[in-house]
């Protein structure tokens, strides 16, 4: 009698082993190991290459407590951990949050988001209510709010940058209408240009907002409304009161898609202002790239890079235990 | 008034109820969708009038104004002569980088997402899932923490400012919803399908090519539009990991426009413009409801 | 008996498709009506129609003999009750309960005392803090009827409520409408594709084929006394046994096959010589192992069906599937050879051409 000897662990399923290999070297290699990477150098001195994280001189000398010594490359104390020869602790960290430019990044970045992701969600609610009421041409209204949505961020920057232009664009032509001191140039006033790029980004992404209320709505059962009908509930107050509540888990996600994307904007300020007028619309997404490719200062570009990454794990994380943490108990 | 009053009350209320066309609901509907659209059309019409403008009559009129002289030299200029930098042949060359970008990017990131997601919904092994956990989660770190270690990684393997190596980077960046995407379509095939074709012998890719394949060809649209969109929209990748002769068309029109040397021409920027957009909104309008359903698919459970 | 609901004329229509034809139906007070039909046969639209919850294209409809044919649902009068329940899910069941009557400015106190009585009626006082997601499928359902309940409508119209339910539920919470009936005594009209639903429950129930009542009779003449073909397939279970045979002997006899039965006591009109269709059904019908050849119908065992309380005999008879509900113990072997005795006072004539009873 022959035994069927149980394939080994290794081998079963091997085909399909073979074509998650992509996936595993993108998750492992990229997302994870990448990650860390970027994590670590981001606590090295490292300038326009990264620093080996040791050298030779370091198996020699004692690594210095921090505390006790002044960088003469960086005017700061270290307040934590030890320095080697490259690695310098929490200084970038450090030098990261008294740079006014980053702190413009961030506060730009705050407004930014702050009002787009009223704005979008409002907007994008009303229009995809507005949408859900049997409306005729429904295909037509769709297709225009979604086009932005196809283009590039280049696109909409350069687009907006040429209408809100004060020689040719609007401030001429409400001139034009007689109003002779109106003033509309959001993109070159410093106080403003967050605003001019916040009237592109929501052009931009509000249709798309729109698409997933309107699916989301379309997703509640209609015996609902019905009920609602035969209750004498007004509209707006059934839209209130039962179906916005519904709805909780869409807006969830959508403004964990909105906050995560508005964290990555760059190509949009790029092309409409490239950061200006002087420092007045920089993004952190920016700062990363300039300290990295430009600046010259590895360090410092990781550190703020690995600031983005904490800002979404700080959006993530919470999700995740709502989103997900509820089901696996049921 | 009145005497329409006793008209209504005269009639016995019989058929459909008479509704006004013009009713407050609807001249509110309507309204705001119309005062939307107008917004979101703005943009595109003030491109297209300003692309066939002359100069002359860029200064003196307003960008919303019909061109009172149609002429099509600023999309010659932009398409044949625009300068970035020393360059001066126009956006064609960045025009065929894209698309020489685009389509290896998109067929091989379908490709392997495709067999990705099928491995993940119908062989799942062990550990598959925290592979596909790490990948999801990975889709939203933001791209600056990865662009700097990938560019080690490319110089590494020496296809740093390659067409090789950017095709790699869409690749990997388009994995995660991609592969979203189809494993969650093959999962939402009957297992039954899957299951009668192995007890009739057939294998992985077998199944593969003659079950799934055949069965799948909204899903591999939906993933093709995304692609091309994303892929040709794309500017970050592009001025990171290829060398000013590579650039793709993006982020030539971005040097084109913002250029500080020379007189502004803006009719020739819009109409490079209108060129970079043509291809996303020739295949945004020609797909319809599957583009909606391509990024709602990818966004809403990701 | 005064009318609750007077349909007249109704016609509806989505575009070209027309899903109600000249639909015309009398509902009277405390009567219990049961919509029964085929999917798609336009039961719950008609339903919807009666609720105002669609426009119709012709027609009118009164309740309690006002025209309510242009009325807003919620000026009708009346109380729903959905299959998907259609609980509002964030609020409690209180909530629930008390939603459309805050909203139509009605008094606290008198919300509180409506909810009580709901409750009480429903049995649900324990539930009434909790949230739909927290209650199973058979205390959703009461609660949507609370809802209608609180309503104080006179007419209650429920759209396939059982549905959603498990078998067993769905008996119990049958019984538990019969009750609420019997005890609130308004008129209720109930939509449903289940026949023991539309038997236990009816006082008269309106069968439904693609927009047209068929008939409209109480259970006992619509199982008994189907008005055509279509009405006595689709009632029943098993479905009736149906013989084309001849009419004979000058409407005295039924020949079927080399068979010729005698028809005396048939109910039903005048009967005249030609083509026609037998409908026999099959608890109706006796088993005996002799029989008078040529009189009785000789069939072939083919199969014996137990279904616990009796037992189900699939038999062929000239060429001719047939059932037959026997008593549990009677067990007949396969291949056997018997005589079938139809009971034709219970028995159908349908024409051929025109598929109305006889």
């Amino acid at each position: 009698m022959e035994k069927a000897s149980r394939p080994s662990q290794l081998f079963r399923n091997l085909s399909a082993k073979f074509a998650a290999i992509p996936m595993v070297l993108t998750a492992l290699v990229i997302f994870v190991g990448c990650t860390v990477w970027s994590f670590v150098y981001s606590f090295t001195r490292s300038k326009l290459l990264p620093k080996p994280l040791f050298t030779t001189e370091d198996l020699f000398s004692i690594p210095m407590p921090t505390w006790l010594i002044k960088d003469g490359s960086f005017d700061v104390y270290y307040i934590t951990g030890f320095v080697t020869k490259s690695f310098v602790g929490m200084a970038q960290y450090d030098r990261l949050w008294s740079n006014s430019r980053w702190l413009t990044s961030i506060e730009n970045l705050a407004l930014y988001a702050g009002f787009a992701l009223v704005f979008s969600l409002v907007v994008g609610f009303i229009l995809a209510a507005f949408m859900d009421q049997k409306i005729r041409f429904e295909n037509t209204f769709r297709t225009i709010y979604l086009y932005p949505y196809a283009m590039s961020a280049i696109i909409t920057g350069l687009v907006w940058q040429w209408i809100l232009n004060p020689t040719f664009g609007i401030e001429k032509i409400v001139r034009g209408w007689g109003f002779e001191n109106f003033e509309f140039a959001p993109l070159q006033n410093p106080d403003l240009v967050m605003f001019g790029i916040l009237i592109a980004g929501v052009w931009q992404g509000t249709g798309f907002i729109m698409a997933l209320m309107l699916a989301g709505l379309r997703g509640i059962d209609e015996d609902i409304w019905k009920a609602s009908r035969i209750d004498g509930i007004p509209m707006w107050k059934t839209y209130i009161k039962v179906v916005i509540p519904m709805m909780r888990p869409v807006f969830v996600t959508t403004l964990v898609l909105i906050t995560a994307g508005i964290l990555k904007v760059y190509d949009l300020v790029v092309a409409q202002t490239n950061g200006g007028p002087g420092l007045s619309s920089q993004v952190p997404a920016m700062y990363v790239y300039s300290y990295l490719f430009t600046a010259q200062n590895l360090g410092q570009g990781l550190a703020a890079s690995t600031m983005m990454l904490l800002g979404v794990l700080i959006i993530l994380i919470p999700w995740t235990i709502i989103e997900f943490g509820g089901k696996e108990k049921r | 008034m009145t005497a329409i009053d006793v008209n209504i009350e005269a009639v016995e209320p019989r058929g459909t109820k008479p509704k006004k066309v013009l009713s407050n609901r609807n001249i509110m509907v309507y309204g705001v969708l119309i005062v939307a659209a107008i917004y979101y059309l703005i943009p595109l019409y003030v491109m297209i009038m300003t692309s066939v403008k002359g100069m002359p009559e860029i200064r003196m009129g307003n960008i919303f104004s019909p061109p009172v002289e149609i002429t099509f030299e600023p999309w010659v200029k932009a398409w044949a002569h625009a300068c970035t930098g020393l360059n001066c042949d126009g956006l064609s060359r960045g025009f065929w980088n894209s698309v020489m970008i685009t389509v290896p990017s998109t067929i091989i990131s379908i490709l392997i997402a495709s067999v990705n997601g099928y491995a993940l919904a119908n062989w799942k092994f062990k550990g598959a899932n925290v592979f596909f956990t790490i990948l999801i989660f990975g889709a939203f770190i933001p791209y600056q923490v990865l662009i700097y270690p990938i560019v080690l990684l490319l110089s590494q393997i020496g296809l740093y400012t390659k067409l090789a190596g950017l095709v790699i980077v869409h690749t990997v960046f388009g994995m995660p919803i991609l592969t979203l995407l189809f494993r969650n379509y093959f999962i939402s095939l009957p297992e039954e399908l899957f299951k009668a074709a192995r007890v009739d012998g057939a294998a992985f890719w077998g199944i593969f090519i003659k079950i799934m394949l055949p069965m799948s060809l909204p899903i591999f649209v939906v993933a093709i539009i995304l692609q091309v969109t994303g892929i040709w929209n794309d500017f970050l990748f592009g001025v990171i990991y290829t060398k000013p002769a590579n650039y793709p068309i993006t982020v030539q029109l971005n040097n084109i426009v913002n250029s500080v040397q020379g007189v502004k021409e803006y009719n020739v920027n819009m109409a490079a413009t209108m060129l970079t957009a043509i291809v996303p909104l020739v295949v945004y309008f020609v797909s319809g409801k599957l583009f909606v359903r391509g990024i709602a698919a990818g966004a809403v459970k990701g | 008996m005064n009318k609750s609901i007077e349909v007249k004329d109704l016609d509806l229509a989505f575009g070209s498709v027309k899903v109600l034809k000249k639909l015309n139906i009398d509902i009277f007070e405390g009567e219990f009506l049961v919509l029964l039909g085929p999917s798609g046969c336009g039961k719950s639209t008609l339903l919807n129609c009666l609720a105002g919850l669609l426009d119709i294209t012709d027609g009118q409809i009164f309740i309690d003999g006002k025209n309510v044919t242009w009325a807003e649902p919620k000026d009708r009068g009346i109380g729903m009750v959905f299959q998907s329940y259609a609980l509002y899910p964030q609020m409690t069941v209180k909530g629930n309960l008390s939603f459309g009557l805050k909203n139509q400015k009605v008094s606290k106190e008198e919300i509180a005392k409506r909810i009580a009585y709901a409750a009480d009626i429903l049995q649900i006082e324990d539930l009434l803090d909790r949230k739909p997601a927290a209650l199973s499928g058979g205390q959703r359902q009461r609660v949507a009827i609370g809802r209608a309940l609180v309503r104080e409508a006179n007419v209650f119209l429920f759209d396939e409520p059982l549905s959603n339910l498990d078998a067993k539920l769905r008996a119990e919470l049958r019984v538990e409408l019969k009750r609420l009936h019997n005890r609130l005594g308004n008129t209720m009209v109930y939509v449903t594709h289940d026949q023991i639903e539309a038997l236990t429950l009816a006082d008269r129930i309106a069968i439904m084929r693609s927009g047209i009542i068929q008939q409209l009779d109480d259970p006992h003449t619509i199982y008994n006394k189907p008005t055509n073909l279509f009405v006595a397939g689709f009632i029943g279970s098993p479905s009736m046994n149906f013989l084309k045979g001849e009419i004979t002997d000058g409407g005295k006899a039924f020949k079927f096959g080399n068979t010729t039965m005698s028809l005396d006591g048939y109910d039903g009109g005048k009967l005249t010589d030609g083509t026609a269709i037998l409908g026999v059904r099959p608890e109706y019908t006796t088993v005996d192992t002799t029989g008078i050849a040529g009189k009785t119908l000789e069939a072939v065992v083919d199969l014996d069906e137990p279904m616990g309380s009796d037992s189900l005999l699939w038999l062929t008879a000239e060429g001719q599937a047939m059932s037959v509900r026997i008593k549990a113990e009677d067990i007949v072997d396969k291949k056997t050879v018997v005589h079938l005795k139809f009971d034709m006072t219970k028995a159908s004539l349908f024409d051929v051409n025109t598929e109305q009873r006889i």
